[in-house]
């Protein structure tokens, strides 16, 4: 099920014969729990060097660790999300090898039995296709502390020595590991957008690439389209946005593309994306041998998960966003993007559901949601759902629109009183008579006094520069203090400069 | 299991541990002859025995999402070989592909 | 030897007719008196000790009562004391200073006991004699020319040797009980996960734990009783109400069965040896007890399945030890060369020996041949006892198949690992097992009588059972009270 509809899947010419693209992504997610994995030191990003450190994250001689439940729960919730079978009985592997970042020199993490297996994440892309990408797994694994290589240009290459800070070392990772699904890097960003806004609304995670609680590699390889096996492929490492994932991706493809074209051969390397020069660069050193000798950690127990369990974890799943992108795109009608825009807005979709529910004007109400509520969102930092402005005063504000009450500059006006001030927008259009004026007889009024007022545009506009329709238009609505209906006032003024047969 | 098979310098390369030819043969050979005892496990029918990697079953044991107070970062870092103000230094990192 | 017993020194303090203050500097003298011969510990700790007694004392004066008031112990130094030097006899830690404390020594600090110092072990606690330390040597107080045994040789021969009043020991193969045995005192392996392992640096965290080691049956019951239980800190430790093991004390062994084992003939033994156990299953007898003859076909398995597991485990517990965030470091050009040479000058032999052959077992490759297939031989080991526990009580057997040997005596390893032929398999299996003096005989080239060590085991956690038995056998036949230790030469030492 490798079917992503995805248009940017277009084949590439490589040679005279058509290669597509396959990759397959890991992501490694921080889980957003108080304390790190196996101990009861805080798991918090940018606190002052080696202080959240204990004998346990630390790897001290000794020191034992113990699994935090929630990390345990916020994985398994996080597969549950994408279908992924939560399988009854999973357990805890050392995966060894030397790195100076990680305190014991082996990693706990999960070899053969992961907490989870298999699963699906759909996603539709920009161009309004749905595409989706298996999961192989999700398991789960600690973090290591974090170097900084001192050398003249922060890179390892040249560096004299490096600094270490573990306060990172044991946070709860989740490592999900996609099947080799996706064909495109739009597809790329797509997925990871996906998993994103799944992991946000459930609190899994922050998924900040920029604090790196979400980190990704992508394996990539090219081969003719119809052929069954993979090309060689390569890993791309240190991308820091989904936008680098996206440039990151093209660039190597066009990389490979050009080796093949060239009759060259791919060599199976870990490449690292280099941000400024836009591209990826051979991160192969001198030879190491893999050989991590995974066995069941001795320190930990198996984790057994009974059905009741599961079915408690799988009932606390509610609002998951790609279930509210595909209705808000089929039911509502929406556009992918708007659609996207609600759900990755903290909160927004909540209300929009909420109100759409009250105005039955899907369209109408997203228009306003995404166009002034979140303009006001932004300005006065507060969103949509803590301002003064519930549903109800929106529903009014729609209705009062649709029924042509008041015109959309009203409308706008109202939103921005009843967001800080409150009350009800039915009462206030009322009670100031900001309702929409339809009248002929009242509009033809304002237009006489526009008219007298304006005799230079008059003149111009006799003259052929009709352009200035729009001026005396605005000048109607000024003297009506905005609650003309604009439509009306042209006609009138049209029907008063003598255009009247028209 | 064939016994005496060791790579002696291949297990040590991945074991971080320098050894001398010297040590690489005298390790070898005593190694060797452990592995010659060992191979005496070949004669046990374990085809339908489960792996044993805890003797007593426990299963689920974990603790509660609460933070414990850290070490203080002064006693963490006077242990240090090595220490760059609040940093562990270490020796350059070259040719370590994690 | 007329030492008080630990239950004594309880009782004296508690009633306010000792002090705690006064039982450290008694002890204290005794090390500075006898260690320079003994060699039992690597540092001595005075001034915790001091500090701590008069915490205890305070504490009585208050009008708390506490278990082991004013009892000094011994630490064995692979379990981390707060602000002392934690070794593993190794020189990749000889100047670490922990910055916590083991579970279990904490409760033992708790419950009044005095820290009187961290004793000398086999590096890393593998070995069988006390030789592979690389920071001291410890001799058997019996005799000075031969080993304490071990790993837990330092905490042994600072019980035998009169340096302290009950230490701690741990025990991955045999590790408390063989020194015991060679020492003629009470060594005592609790069930796995029966007391916290946090705090105890690991060999093998499948096989490692921590036990008493005393002069007498109820003294290691009394240690055992305030250390066992459940530590939250350690996954492995076992979350159910523990048996205190005081209460079951017993004086005879009336309807007790005692399993004695087909396949450990005592024919194959030295005959001096082999009529001290003979005379060891008659005293358990004529005690009360029936013997019943049970069999584990897959004993003699152990060693090789022990050899496999134990290593592996160790290779990777090893790891840390890299010289980044602690200990010796030995610079290289970068840091993988920095990690071989600290490891290459950091560890001893018989550690390399284990870390490769642990490595080589889980390697890419061998990991089912060897380290899988171990560990079904492991669930045939656990297997054959459960079966032989139907039909008794405890087990019975020799805890070692000699008594101490001469320092330098076993130079191939593999010589050396069958030394715990008698304590792996119950290791493997996780059983509460002890070893009890049972007898003395005189060595070959030797000149005075060597202590030999009857072991008793029984079925997971049946550890109130076991020292009841224990007890009983102790009391019936008073081993070690007849015959005490050889005076030895006075030498103060300097610390």
């Amino acid at each position: 099920m490798s079917a992503t509809l995805d248009a940017a899947a277009a084949p590439i010419a490589i040679g005279g014969v058509a290669y597509e693209v396959v990759m397959g992504i890991e992501c490694h997610v921080e889980l957003k729990t108080e304390t790190k994995m196996f101990c009861g030191c805080r798991n918090v990003f940018g606190a002052e060097p080696n202080t959240n450190v204990c004998p346990v994250c630390l790897g001290m001689p000794g020191a034992l660790p113990v699994p935090n439940r929630l990390a345990i729960e916020l994985l398994v919730k996080a597969g549950l999300a994408f279908g992924s079978e939560i399988p009854a009985y999973s357990k805890f592997d050392r995966k060894n090898y030397f790195y100076p970042d990680m305190p014991k020199d082996y990693q706990i993490s999960q070899f053969d039995m992961p907490l989870t297996q298999g699963g699906v994440v759909p996603f539709w892309l920009p161009d309004g296709t749905h595409g989706s990408c298996r999961l192989t797994r999700i398991h789960l694994e600690e973090d290591t502390g974090k170097s900084s290589h001192a050398s003249r240009d922060g890179r390892i290459a040249g560096s004299t020595h490096s600094l270490v800070d573990f306060n990172r070392a044991g946070v709860p990772l989740m490592e999900c590991v996609s099947e080799p699904d996706i064909r495109s890097a739009p597809a790329a960003v797509a997925y990871l957008e996906a998993l994103k806004r799944t992991f946000v609304a459930l609190g899994v995670s922050d998924v900040k690439m920029e604090e790196g609680s979400l980190r990704c590699d992508v394996n990539l390889s090219l081969r003719p389209v119809g052929q069954e096996e993979y090309g060689t492929k390569t890993e791309i490492k240190n991308m820091n946005s989904f936008n680098s994932v996206r440039r990151a991706i093209e660039s190597e493809m066009a990389r490979q593309a050009e080796i093949l074209e060239n009759g060259g051969r791919i060599v199976q390397e870990t490449r690292g994306w280099d941000e400024a020069a836009g591209t990826t660069h051979s991160m192969r050193s001198k030879e190491q041998a893999h050989d991590y000798r995974y066995f069941p950690d001795p320190d930990l127990t198996p984790i057994e998960f009974a059905p009741l369990d599961v079915t408690r974890l799988r009932e606390s799943l509610v609002g998951l966003p790609q279930a509210r992108i595909d209705r808000f795109v089929s039911d509502d009608k929406l556009s992918i993007a708007q659609a996207h825009q609600i759900v990755d807005t903290p909160g927004l979709a909540d209300y929009y559901d909420a109100a759409t529910a009250l105005t039955e004007k899907p369209q109408a109400t997203a228009n306003f949601v995404l166009g002034d509520l979140s303009r006001l969102a932004n300005e006065t930092g507060v969103p949509a759902g803590e301002s003064r402005l519930g549903v109800e005063s929106l529903a009014e504000i729609v209705a009062l629109v649709e029924a042509k009450t008041i015109n959309s500059k009203t409308a706008k006006d109202l939103i921005a009183r009843v967001w800080s001030d409150g009350g009800s927008p039915r009462e206030i259009v009322a009670a100031e008579g900001l309702g929409q004026v339809s009248d002929s007889g009242a509009i033809d009024t304002l237009v006489a006094a526009v008219l007298a007022a304006n005799e230079k545009s008059v003149a111009d506009y006799r003259a052929g520069k009709t352009k200035v329709m729009g001026f005396l238009v605005g000048q109607v609505m000024k003297q009506s203090r905005g609650t003309a209906n604009p439509t009306l006032a042209e006609e009138r003024l049209r029907a008063a400069l003598g255009d009247g047969a028209e | 299991m064939a016994s005496g098979d060791i790579d002696v310098a291949y297990v040590a390369k991945l074991a971080r541990l320098a050894l001398t030819p010297a040590e690489v043969e005298r390790f070898g050979a005593q190694l060797g002859a452990l592995l010659e005892h060992v191979d005496r496990l070949a004669a046990l029918p374990v085809a339908d025995v489960g792996a044993t990697a805890q003797v007593i079953a426990q299963s689920n044991v974990m603790r509660d999402d609460v933070v414990r107070p850290s070490l203080d970062r002064e006693t963490v870092l006077g242990g240090a070989p090595e220490r760059d103000g609040a940093y562990f230094r270490v020796p350059r990192i070259i040719g370590e592909d994690a | 030897m007329s030492d008080a017993t630990a239950v004594e020194i309880a009782r004296s303090v508690n009633a306010g007719e000792s002090s705690a203050a006064k039982r450290a500097r008694a002890a204290n003298d005794r090390i500075a008196e006898r260690d320079g011969v003994i060699g039992a510990y690597l540092s001595v700790t005075s001034e915790l000790a001091r500090t701590h007694a008069a915490r205890v004392d305070a504490r009585i004066a208050a009008g708390e009562r506490l278990p082991l008031a004013g009892v000094p112990l011994a630490i064995k130094d692979n379990m981390c004391v707060t602000g002392t030097r934690t070794t593993c006899a190794s020189k990749i830690l000889a100047d670490w200073i922990a910055p916590y404390t083991a579970t279990a020594v904490q409760r033992l600090l708790d419950a009044g006991a005095i820290p009187l110092g961290k004793t000398n072990l086999d590096e890393f606690a593998m070995g069988s004699s006390c030789e592979n330390s690389a920071l001291g040597k410890t001799a058997n107080p019996w005799d000075l020319g031969r080993v304490p045994g071990g790993s837990s040789g330092g905490s042994v021969a600072a019980v035998a040797g009169g340096e302290a009043t009950v230490s701690l020991g741990s025990d991955t193969g045999g590790s408390i009980r063989e020194p015991a045995a060679f020492c003629g005192v009470v060594g005592f392996k609790p069930t796995y996960g029966r007391v916290s392992r946090y705090g105890l640096i690991a060999f093998a965290s499948s096989l490692d734990q921590i036990g008493p080691i005393a002069t007498t049956v109820a003294d290691a019951a009394l240690v055992y009783d305030v250390m066992a239980g459940h530590d939250p800190m350690d996954a492995t430790s076992v979350d159910r109400p523990v048996e205190l093991a005081s209460p079951g004390l017993r004086e005879d062994l009336r309807g007790v069965r005692i399993g004695i084992v087909r396949e450990f003939a005592l024919t194959e033994l030295d005959p001096a040896v082999r009529a001290v156990y003979e005379r060891a299953y008659a005293d358990l007898e004529k005690l009360g007890a029936e013997l019943v003859e049970v069999a584990l076909p897959t004993a003699e398995y152990g060693i090789a399945t022990y050899y496999l597991i134990a290593p592996a485990e160790c290779s990777s517990n090893l790891a840390r030890f890299d010289g980044m965030r602690y200990g010796l470091r030995v610079e290289g050009r970068d840091v993988g060369a920095t990690y071989e040479a600290t490891r290459a000058a950091g560890f001893g032999d018989e550690v390399k020996r284990r870390i490769l052959i642990g490595t080589y077992a889980l390697s890419s490759g061998y990991y089912d041949a060897y380290y899988v297939r171990a560990q079904k031989a492991r669930t045939l080991i656990a297997g054959d006892f459960a079966k032989a526990f139907a039909s008794c009580d405890a087990i019975a057997c020799p805890a070692a198949a000699t008594p101490a040997f001469a320092f330098a005596a076993k130079t191939d390893p593999v010589s050396m690992y069958l030394m715990d032929y008698y304590t792996i398999p119950m290791s493997l299996a996780g059983l509460p097992s002890l070893s009890v003096p049972c007898g003395y005989v005189t060595p070959a080239g030797g000149t005075s009588p060597m202590p030999l060590g009857l072991e008793l085991s029984a079925p997971l956690f049946a550890e109130r059972s076991l020292l009841g038995i224990a007890h009983a056998y102790e009391r019936g036949t008073r081993h070690a009270e007849a015959r005490s230790i050889p005076d030895l030469p006075r030498t103060a030492v300097a610390r």
